[in-house]
């Protein structure tokens, strides 16, 4: 099976399905002649042509409401924004009318757009450039919400999303777009809404996402020289969240930490933890543990910044704490 | 749209030229009288039925407003789209929604053109291409801009018509909307419908300029002024945009300036504007000022007036009625079409 990196996992993603649906086409700031901001559209203007590959100015509330006005009309555009931090300008596309347009006038139309970029910290980037948003819009019915950890999750994912006909919130991971791994040359689809088990174990149960993932698989790998048998579980789509995994990973183990990059007040973690506690009550052996991000805007300093991201460290401190160890 | 020197007829001893567009037969004009007469009734009713407490939310009245509406919509064919705002009855029953199925909406019911979901500000119809009324002041502005895109895309030649109040020129989704739209050569036309009051605060405490069309000069769009209480001057100038978009993709925005009767919505007694100044707009009252002018013509008597006015009237009463009569939802419509399913 062929090693390509996350980003070439998006591109061909994004490709495929470009080919397959003249209705799809990719518009956002730097995709086309720039070759991508962080070069997840690499090659595609000169694949594609202007039409279909087209740069917009910087101005995320304008070309995101235009992507929502082409879906509603019938296209079904991939809109990139640089950050998901820039998105807070077109929030209320995304929130207002994005997420409302189906439902609020009475099921007559559908709004297929996939919005996606990277979210989450990279390197001192500060606080504007360095937040982990999915809890926002997982809050919003009418959205879904889809975070791969690995290339094959990427590309499987991204072509469901691009074909769902929801509005579809993408979120990759910037210091993820240059990991490897193994994604096969035939053509495979990955459902919305199916969790996946990326280690299984035996002791404690961690639900991670994003690259939270690999912090909790390298937590997972030392605490198994400790005798301490770890299951990884990765929701990929927060919302639709399949609940099933969750729980059937907590009944085996008993015992659950939550890993994730961003805030822990409402956090997308506070969901998991309730929905377990709800269904699991009688199967818990311990109370839900959480590992989230610092409850402060990201300070550009180095050794501040690693001291409020998740590591492993952290992680492997809960799972003894969820052990009683 | 070239404007004729067409006489009037019927007129004693007046050689005055109106400026009628051309190939504008009396059918025509007689239908834009009855689709002016239509708003107007229905707003009249639907502020009864809400002052009865039939009707909920808000309810943002187009009284004052009609002739921009029927002359903009009378520019463009039955495949061209339309987007409004929240102040969108008018656009809707002109874009062919049926007033009892509008007037189902505004009392919530299943039957109505959103299932009861949306009400007044969120009137809807895709097979008729009435895009929706947004409630965000200007968040329509881009999603109209989008279905501009859409048309250029597939190399189709319909049109868009976007309208919005002047309230809505200074967001910055207007803004972004214009430059796009320019910069990508898109056919959109933006209309917008300065009533002069945006909610309670008058276009000179919220623009630094009030000649709004020139807004269009900052992307190098074509613009337009119309009188939005001439149904004659906005048909014209929507007609000579429409063909702009539909021949030549090419953008325009106009601002039709207009005047609303009412206050912003039902809760507004509107104290920020004198009487005077109501009383000396209401003397352009479309309503009143357009079926004279056709009675000047000729085309329109008293007695067909009369007829008309009743027509309409029954219409009116039969939409209450089957509003009034029509089932609630199904509570099991609460979780319906939060997703496209499968």
């Amino acid at each position: 099976m062929a090693q390509i990196s996350y980003r070439e996992a998006l591109n061909q993603a994004m490709t495929e399905e470009m080919e397959r649906d003249e209705r799809v086409f990719l518009m956002g700031e730097e995709v086309g002649f720039y070759q991508g901001a962080y070069k997840v559209s690499q090659g595609m203007l000169q694949r594609f042509g202007e039409k279909r590959v087209i740069d917009t100015p910087i101005a995320e509330l304008g070309f995101v409401g235009v992507g929502v006005g082409a879906a509603l009309a019938g296209l079904r555009p991939i809109v990139e924004v640089m950050t998901w931090n820039f998105a807070i300008l077109a929030a209320d596309q995304i929130v207002n009318h994005a997420a409302k347009i189906r439902y609020m006038f009475g099921g007559q139309a559908k709004v297929p757009i996939v919005i996606r970029g990277p979210g989450g910290a990279a390197h001192q980037l500060a606080a504007t450039h360095s937040q982990s948003l999915e809890a926002w819009w997982a809050h919003v019915p009418g959205l879904k919400v889809v975070m791969p950890s690995t290339p094959y999750d990427a590309k499987g994912l991204l072509k469901s999303a691009i074909r769902d006909d929801n509005p579809v919130i993408f979120i990759e991971a910037e210091l993820l777009y240059g990991m490897k791994g193994e994604v096969p040359e035939e053509e495979y689809l990955i459902p919305l809404g199916v969790a996946d088990v990326k280690r299984e174990g035996e002791d404690v149960t961690v639900i991670a996402h994003s690259k939270m993932v690999h912090v909790a698989l390298r937590a997972a790998a030392e605490l198994a020289e400790e005798g301490i048998s770890v299951e990884v579980i990765d929701p990929r789509t927060i919302r639709p969240l399949d609940t099933e995994t969750l729980f059937r990973s907590v009944r085996k183990t008993n015992r659950v930490v939550i890993v994730e990059e961003g805030w822990p007040f409402a956090g997308v973690g506070a969901e998991f933890a309730y929905r377990i506690q709800r269904e699991c009550f009688d199967d818990l052996d311990a109370p839900v543990e959480r590992v989230t991000g610092a409850d402060v805007p990201m300070p550009y300093n180095k050794n501040l910044e690693r001291a409020a991201i998740p590591d492993v460290e952290r992680v492997k401190k809960a799972v003894k704490r969820v052990l009683y160890l | 749209m070239a404007v004729s020197s067409r006489t009037q007829r019927g007129s004693k001893g007046e050689t005055k030229p109106l400026p009628i567009p051309e190939g504008l037969d009396d059918q025509t004009l007689l239908k834009w009288y009855r689709q002016m007469l239509l708003i107007r009734r229905f707003e009249l009713e639907a502020a009864r039925a809400y002052g009865l407490g039939k009707i909920g939310g808000f309810l943002h009245l187009y009284i004052g407003q009609e002739a921009t509406g029927v002359g903009a919509i009378a520019a463009i064919r039955e495949d061209d789209y339309v987007v409004s705002a929240y102040r969108d009855h008018g656009h809707a029953l002109l874009k062919g929604i049926d007033p009892k199925v509008a007037m189902a909406e505004l009392y919530g019911k299943v039957t109505g053109c959103c299932r009861g979901k949306g009400g007044s500000m969120h009137f809807f119809d895709y097979e008729r291409r009435f895009l929706g009324g947004y409630a965000i002041v200007g968040g329509q502005i881009p999603i109209a801009t989008g279905v501009g895109l859409k048309i250029k895309y597939t190399g189709g030649h319909e049109v868009v018509l976007c309208f919005f109040g002047e309230g809505a020129i200074n967001q910055g989704a207007f803004h972004e909307s214009m430059n796009l739209a320019e910069l990508w050569k898109l056919p959109v036309v933006y209309i917008c419908e300065n009533n002069r009051y945006a909610m309670g605060t008058p276009l000179e405490r919220a623009s630094s300029l009030f000649d709004l069309s020139q807004k269009a000069c900052a992307y190098n769009m074509a613009r337009a002024v119309a009188n939005g209480m001439d149904v004659f001057d906005v048909y014209s100038k929507v007609s000579d945009a429409v063909r702009r978009a539909r021949e030549e993709s090419l953008p325009t925005l106009i601002e039709a300036r207009t005047y609303r009767f009412r206050g912003h919505s039902m809760s507004d007694p509107a104290h920020y504007r004198t009487k005077e100044e109501l009383e000396e707009q209401m003397k352009n009252d479309p309503l009143v000022t357009f079926p004279a002018l056709l009675k000047k013509m000729g085309i329109l008597t008293d007695e067909l007036d009369r007829q008309l006015q009743e027509e309409v009237k029954a219409e009116i009463q039969e939409a209450v009625d089957f509003a009034e009569q029509s089932p609630e939802p199904d509570l099991e419509e609460l979780y319906r079409d939060v997703y496209v399913e499968g």
